[in-house]
């Protein structure tokens, strides 16, 4: 069967600079993939490529269809991206956020009704302005719009980014929940990777702009130099 | 000298020549359009002190040339100044006119400053209104002379002339570093020791002091009259489309700037496509828009552009290395 | 629609002194009202005279807000969108088609700008984007002039010329009318942003537009219906003021200058305060003309850019502006 991702060959470049040479990967349906890699590995393009919101080439299928257009074409194909920084709107409120989630499509009193069950906080916040919450309701606002849009992909970009490392374990542990029990497909770009190896079923290691190494999360862990410059042991 | 000095200075001769053989050749009706070149040359290069070298939009150059206007046709009508005298002295009153508008626009940038510096325009020109009694009103107030247009063309090309030397001299120096560092990056032209408040109030009095100088001798060429609806907002609004179109942080450009708004609207009117005398501003307006669209950094931009083509073209060519 | 389920709170972003201000000035007004007729009059004629002020500075704060752009063309659209209606009543349209046909026309019209001469300097300076729309500006005068001429022309009255008369004031039936459908077309864009998937989405784009892209919003659609719904508000204030004015191509440009010191006044990027700053701003200069002897109507206009000059200086975030988080 093939995969719901694939990413062929794939360059992307900000102006003269070329960010992406040549990034291969593929993401299955159900699975958590994480991108992992140093500062300026170009984790984050990897992310901006799939959705659009960098200049691309090569080859990318989404559910066995060739993904072109900017960000809301993709959006609308059922890609939700996070991206880093979250991307939440601060002058809107809590409630007007999850509706903007649900824009590309019909949302129903179900919709709301799964989210709050898993960010049960978000009931009581929800004509509070998005910007005036704390950085960890922030990302799980984030992570509950893209929940609204129903994607069949989530791209998560650094969820743990400036986080205490509770709530981080609490994000980590939402988005296993909606992966287990909503069979959500996740791809997580992490510096942390340690937490993100443990979450993810397949890893892919980022160095300037190429994939230097991907395979199954619990064989990468085992990599000599892995340990020796991501997880420190 | 550098090659590049030379060239610059070849340019400047060349146009020199082009105005003084002109001043010779032209009908009278032509001498008055190319004293009113002139006029628009030293306001866009006011203008373009302040807007294209210290980065602070101003919408509101005709009201500076209104008040330098007015100081020649008042002090001509009252005490029969003479008119070359009376330049200075709008200099002067619009140098420190400029420093008081500076002074309270420190605190305002980009479309606040933009919108500011517009309600100048409106306003400055409705106050003669409201002063008839000395100003004229609506009809305006005469000089005690009027020269004609042979005396015009050169007065007004030689004070362009005064007036390029003055802004080539004071942007090439200390001051001209200060202020363009202050279009890049004010924190760090602050950082860097530049004082903000000294050099952006005083980037307005210089630019207000070009444009009185400009209104007064606009005075001069509208046959010796102020009237507010000379110096009304489109004035101001042809300032800025001068300045954008000669390419803003250019000198070289203003001379562009100035043939545009001086010529265009002549030009237009005889275009065959809309015959009435309506024509202009649809064809103004078009060119306008066409030119901002298109040419991003003006007319200068433009040239800059091929100039490092053509040099990058001589570097990357094989045979000439 | 869901929103509407649920109470939505709606915040103006007014300070509490700034609101008891207001709230002062309402009473001053309602007392000057049952004291003098004349004031009741020039209060009234004011507020009809505001209505067109909040109009069209609304035109103008709601697309500050999409693109940050000021747009001198704003007026002169309007302006030129009442000419269409002119010509459509020519034809033998009735008053009230024509309006709303050209309400119409307007929207494309201010969509069709936007896509083709805004967007492409959209992310290039100010002075750019602010010598586009004198550009557009000079155009638009050219055309109308051009085709219709620069004398008066004169369309039926909307509205009638009967006056009104309560209580020994007079009203003339003529200001309630634009009043009333200047207040209404406000209120309807009101519903439409706060209440609506679409108007969400507009404004959704207009704060944050890489996000509203991650989200599949059509950013770019978005801030086209925002100008075509600028322009609609711009063809309300336009047919509004025809009446008083009657048809011709500088009609609308003093009324842009109040607009400019309305929409500063309330905060240029506040919708509220634009209403309210226009209203103010109407009422102002009415009573200013009326008590004040020395305000002759020349000084009209140097009176309101004093005001907005005042307000730049004091507060440049308006009486509604909040300290904004600008992104960088």
């Amino acid at each position: 069967m093939a995969a719901l991702l694939e990413l062929a060959d794939v360059d992307a470049r900000y102006g003269p600079i070329q960010a992406l040479h040549g990034v291969t990967l593929s993401v299955e349906e159900g699975e958590i993939a994480a991108v992992l890699g140093a500062n300026g590995a170009g984790k984050t393009t990897t992310l901006r490529a799939i959705s659009g919101t960098v200049r691309r080439d090569g080859t990318l299928r989404f559910a066995g269809r060739a993904l072109h257009g900017g960000p809301d074409a993709t959006a609308r194909h059922g890609i939700a991206h996070v991206p880093e920084g979250r991307g939440t709107f601060a002058e809107l409120s809590v409630w007007e956020n999850l509706r903007l989630g649900a824009y590309s499509r019909r949302a129903s009193k179900e919709d709301f009704a799964r989210v709050q069950r898993y960010f049960p906080w978000i009931e009581s916040r929800r004509s509070q302005q998005a910007g005036t919450l704390s950085g960890g309701e922030q990302q799980m606002l984030a992570l509950a719009r893209a929940f609204m849009q129903r994607p069949r992909l989530l791209l998560l970009d650094e969820p743990s980014l400036g986080l205490a490392p509770l709530l981080v374990t609490e994000i980590f542990r939402i988005i296993r929940e909606l992966n287990e029990q909503e069979g959500l497909t996740v791809l997580v770009v992490e510096q942390n990777a340690h937490i993100a190896l443990q979450l993810a079923q397949t890893a892919y290691v980022l160095e300037v702009g190429r994939v230097a190494l991907a395979g199954p999360s619990a064989e990468v862990q085992q990599h000599e130099s892995i340990r020796r410059s991501y997880l420190g042991y | 000298m550098s090659r590049g000095l030379v060239t610059r200075l070849g340019v400047i001769a060349v146009a020199a020549g082009i105005v003084i053989v002109l001043g010779f050749r032209l009908s009278d009706y032509h001498l008055g359009l190319g004293a009113r070149i002139a006029i628009y040359f030293i306001a866009i290069l006011g203008l373009n002190i302040l807007t294209g070298y210290t980065g602070q939009i101003s919408i509101g150059h005709g009201a500076f040339m209104a008040i330098g206007g007015y100081t020649t046709a008042l002090m001509s009508y009252y005490h029969h100044t003479d008119l070359l005298l009376t330049l200075p002295l709008a200099l002067a009153v619009c140098f420190v006119c400029g420093l008081a508008v500076g002074i309270p626009a420190l605190r305002l940038s980009g479309v606040y400053l933009a919108l500011a510096t517009f309600a100048l325009a409106v306003s400055i020109p409705q106050l003669p209104l409201k002063w008839s009694k000395w100003t004229g009103g609506s009809n305006g107030i005469r000089t005690f002379t009027s020269p004609g247009n042979n005396w015009l063309y050169r007065v007004c090309w030689i004070c362009a002339g005064i007036a390029f030397v003055a802004a080539w001299l004071l942007l090439r120096g200390r001051t001209g570093r200060a202020f363009r560092s202050i279009r890049d990056s004010e924190l760090a032209a602050a950082s860097s020791g530049v004082s903000l408040p000294i050099y952006k109030t005083l980037a307005f009095g210089v630019s207000a002091a070009f444009a009185g100088v400009a209104g007064s001798l606009f005075v001069l060429v509208t046959n010796g009259y102020a009237q507010p609806n000379e110096f009304g907002v489109l004035l101001s609004l042809q300032l800025l489309i001068g300045a954008a179109v000669a390419g803003l942080g250019s000198l070289y450009g203003t001379i562009v700037g100035a043939l545009f708004i001086g010529l265009l609207p002549q030009i237009s009117t005889s275009v065959p496509l809309i015959g009435s005398g309506h024509g202009q501003d649809v064809v103004f307006g078009l060119i306008v828009i066409l030119v901002m669209i298109l040419l991003p950094n003006g007319v200068a931009g433009l040239l800059g552009a091929i100039d490092s083509r053509f040099k990058s073209a001589i570097k990357s060519d094989p045979t000439t290395s | 629609m869901l929103g509407l389920s649920r109470k939505t709170k709606v915040s103006t972003g007014a300070s509490l002194p700034v609101i008891v201000g207001i709230a002062a000035a309402c009473i001053f007004l309602l007392v000057g009202c049952l004291v003098s007729n004349i004031f009741a009059q020039q209060t009234v004629a004011g507020l009809a005279q505001g209505a067109i002020f909040a109009s069209l500075a609304l035109a103008l704060v709601l697309i500050y807000r999409a693109t940050e752009v000021i747009n001198f063309a704003q007026g002169e659209l309007a302006m030129a969108t009442t000419y269409i209606a002119y010509q459509l009543t020519l034809w033998h349209v009735s008053y009230w088609l024509a309006f709303f046909l050209t309400l119409v026309i307007s929207f494309v019209l201010g969509a069709v700008v936007y896509g083709v001469l805004i967007r492409p300097v959209q992310h290039r300076s100010v002075i750019a984007l602010v010598i586009v729309t004198v550009g557009l500006f000079i155009l638009i005068d050219g055309l109308v002039t051009w085709k219709w001429g620069a004398d008066l022309k004169f369309m039926p009255a909307p509205f009638g010329n009967n006056v009104y008369h309560a209580g020994g004031v007079s009203f003339s039936r003529q200001d309630i009318g634009v009043l009333l459908v200047s207040i209404l077309s406000v209120i309807l864009l009101w519903v439409l942003f706060q209440f609506t998937k679409l108007g969400l989405a507009m404004r959704a784009a207009a704060l944050r537009p890489a996000a509203a892209a991650l989200v599949g919003i059509r950013v770019d659609w978005m801030l086209a219906i925002g100008w075509g719904l600028a322009a609609v508000l711009g063809a309300v204030a336009g047919l509004m003021t025809e009446p008083s004015q009657f048809l011709q191509p500088t009609m609308m440009q003093a009324i842009l200058l109040y607009a400019f010191a309305a929409a500063v006044l309330g905060g240029l990027e506040s919708p509220a305060g634009s209403v309210v700053g226009g209203l103010a701003i109407g009422v102002f200069l009415n009573l200013i003309g009326q008590y004040v002897g020395y305000a002759t109507s020349e000084l009209r206009l140097p009176i309101a850019f004093a005001v907005l000059l005042v307000v730049l200086l004091l507060k440049p975030t308006g009486l509604f502006g909040r300290r904004q988080v600008r992104r960088v």
